[in-house]
């Protein structure tokens, strides 16, 4: 695989099932138990109703985008040939909220509330990483 | 118990604010309560309380009172502990000492923050090296940084380009905000823009950081220490300083998710506040907005009822928030255009103002003051009313 040069997220122990599902190209997501609220990123508890009991489930991967910023400023090489490039905060079907990229559309052509759906990039052997696309 | 009036603030201490190298976050934070104490005229003996909010340069400061009273010299305390709640730290901190003053836990406390996240200019060599001060707050964890985003400015800029959509708040809107307190600190000599004007054009020339926010919608980044005297009403009528009053006080932490309410916690302190001082928004005379960026000056400005939820930008785009409106608001240029140490810098100007000490930009007959602390991304915030007179 090329060389990949920005920052590639560490899979830590209570992500690893959100990356092993975007490994197989599938988005899932955190659901507690208790009262069903879906949320991302992971959390040991729900800020909802306090439940530990919570499963990583398949969600639709279809959203909106809910808001979105415009980056000037290098902050990482990784990202230098790319300013200004946007990031977006997709609200997915479900409810939860992803910071994410959207692809295909120029920063200034993002509108809130753009129907998106996922897709999926892979940067390492290990490593997947999702992203939206326009629906 | 209502604790109205029943403490003061007696002592002041600014030191030398920006692109200054005297000190480190620790030494800062010593000059900034030795200037406080000589302010209000009283010795170093005399302090039984030590409350520090640190700055980033602190690091975790899990034991930073404890660092800074060793660094002073200080024995006996009665009071000693770290304060963060992010921006609401300053107002929250002096809460806390009135509250222990009021109970008889203590009799003196000192407030303090202090930062020093600048280095001094980078030598050829170290530029080579790639050193300097650029990216001081650019930090990020994970995922955020796999997509590119870091740094709270990318934050913040979420809940403002979600305020814009949905309100039509627009950049000039913003800008606005941020001309008119540079126009207050053009009138302030402590103000890193002391003696730099800037127009609308400005605004809209200068470079974006991260849309929809320009550079001018930024707070500076400083070095500096700045720290006040708390100690009862009665005791600081005897004090070289006149009291200034802390009237009402109040915090409101919403947490959760600012991109769904726009909305920061100032509904809930300010009633808390309001209610202690026993005044209502129309007693207001000088109002020193926490401004980590103008959108938060114009969220703020909505939250404690200036104006209706969503209409801050039409509120502030007629000027009456600069020098010569109907509102005065952060007088002495704020974090944006005089320097940044969090919520002690409407803090401080609220105190020089209700001294009348604020030279050309002293606000006629101001005595009450609406003081406010923001932080977290619009979780965490703090209110106080401060008053020339109990």
């Amino acid at each position: 695989m090329a060389e990949y040069g920005k920052p590639v997220p560490a899979i830590t122990p209570e992500m690893r099932p959100f990356f092993a599902a975007a490994k197989r190209h599938q988005l899932v997501v955190q659901r507690c138990c208790g009262c069903g609220t879906h949320r991302f990123p992971a959390r040991e508890l729900c800020s909802n109703c306090w439940s530990r009991e919570a499963e990583w489930v398949a969600v639709s991967g279809t959203g909106e985008i809910f808001s979105f910023n415009v980056m000037h400023q290098v902050y990482h090489p990784g990202f230098a040939a790319e300013v200004p490039y946007a990031v977006v905060a997709v609200k997915l079907k479900e409810g939860a909220k992803m910071t994410s990229s959207l692809v295909g559309v120029k920063p200034h052509d993002i509108r809130i509330g753009m129907p998106v759906r996922v897709v999926f990039e892979d940067l390492t052997d290990e490593v997947t990483l999702p992203k939206f696309a326009p629906a | 118990m209502n604790l109205r009036s029943q403490t003061a603030i007696a002592g002041l201490g600014i030191t030398k604010q920006g692109k200054v190298y005297d000190y480190n976050h620790v030494g800062f934070a010593v000059e900034a309560v030795r200037l406080a104490l000589a302010d209000a005229g009283l010795r170093r003996e005399d302090l039984d309380g030590l409350l520090l909010n640190p700055g980033l340069s602190w690091g975790e400061a899990a034991m930073g009172s404890f660092q800074l009273q060793q660094a002073m010299g200080l024995r006996d305390l009665r009071l000693s502990s770290v304060m963060n709640a992010g921006g609401a730290s300053a107002a929250a901190m002096i809460q806390h000492a009135a509250q222990a003053i009021a109970a008889g836990v203590c009799t003196t406390v000192a407030c303090v923050f202090s930062d020093a996240p600048l280095k001094p200019p980078a030598t050829k060599a170290e530029k080579k090296d790639g050193g300097g001060s650029a990216g001081a707050y650019g930090f990020a964890r994970g995922l955020d940084a796999a997509y590119g985003q870091f740094g709270v400015n990318a934050l913040y800029a979420l809940v403002a380009q979600r305020h814009m959509h949905l309100y039509g708040t627009t950049n000039d809107h913003l800008g606005a905000i941020a001309v008119a307190q540079r126009q207050w600190a053009n009138k302030n000599p402590q103000a890193q823009f002391y003696d730099t004007p800037m127009t609308i054009e400005d605004y809209r020339r200068s470079r974006w950081v991260v849309e929809p926010f320009h550079l001018f919608d930024c707070c500076l980044v400083s070095n500096g220490g700045l720290a006040v005297i708390v100690t009862a009403a009665e005791r600081a009528r005897d004090l070289k300083k006149p009291p200034v009053y802390i009237r009402g006080m109040g915090q409101g932490h919403p947490g959760g998710d600012p991109g769904e309410t726009l909305a920061s916690g100032a509904v809930l302190a300010k009633a808390t506040a309001f209610t202690m001082a026993g005044i209502a928004l129309s007693d207001i005379d000088v109002v020193e907005l926490y401004d980590c960026y103008t959108f938060t000056v114009l969220v703020c400005l909505e939250d404690y009822g200036f104006c209706k939820k969503g209409e801050g930008g039409p509120f502030v785009a007629d000027g009456k928030i600069a020098p010569g409106g109907s509102l005065p608001v952060n007088t002495g240029g704020g974090q944006l255009s005089s320097f940044y140490m969090w919520g002690m810098t409407p803090v401080s100007e609220a105190v020089i103002q209700l001294r009348g000490d604020g030279g050309a930009r002293q606000v006629p007959g101001a005595g009450v003051a609406l003081v406010s602390g923001n932080g977290g991304i619009l979780s965490t915030h703090s209110t106080l009313v401060l008053a020339g007179a109990p």
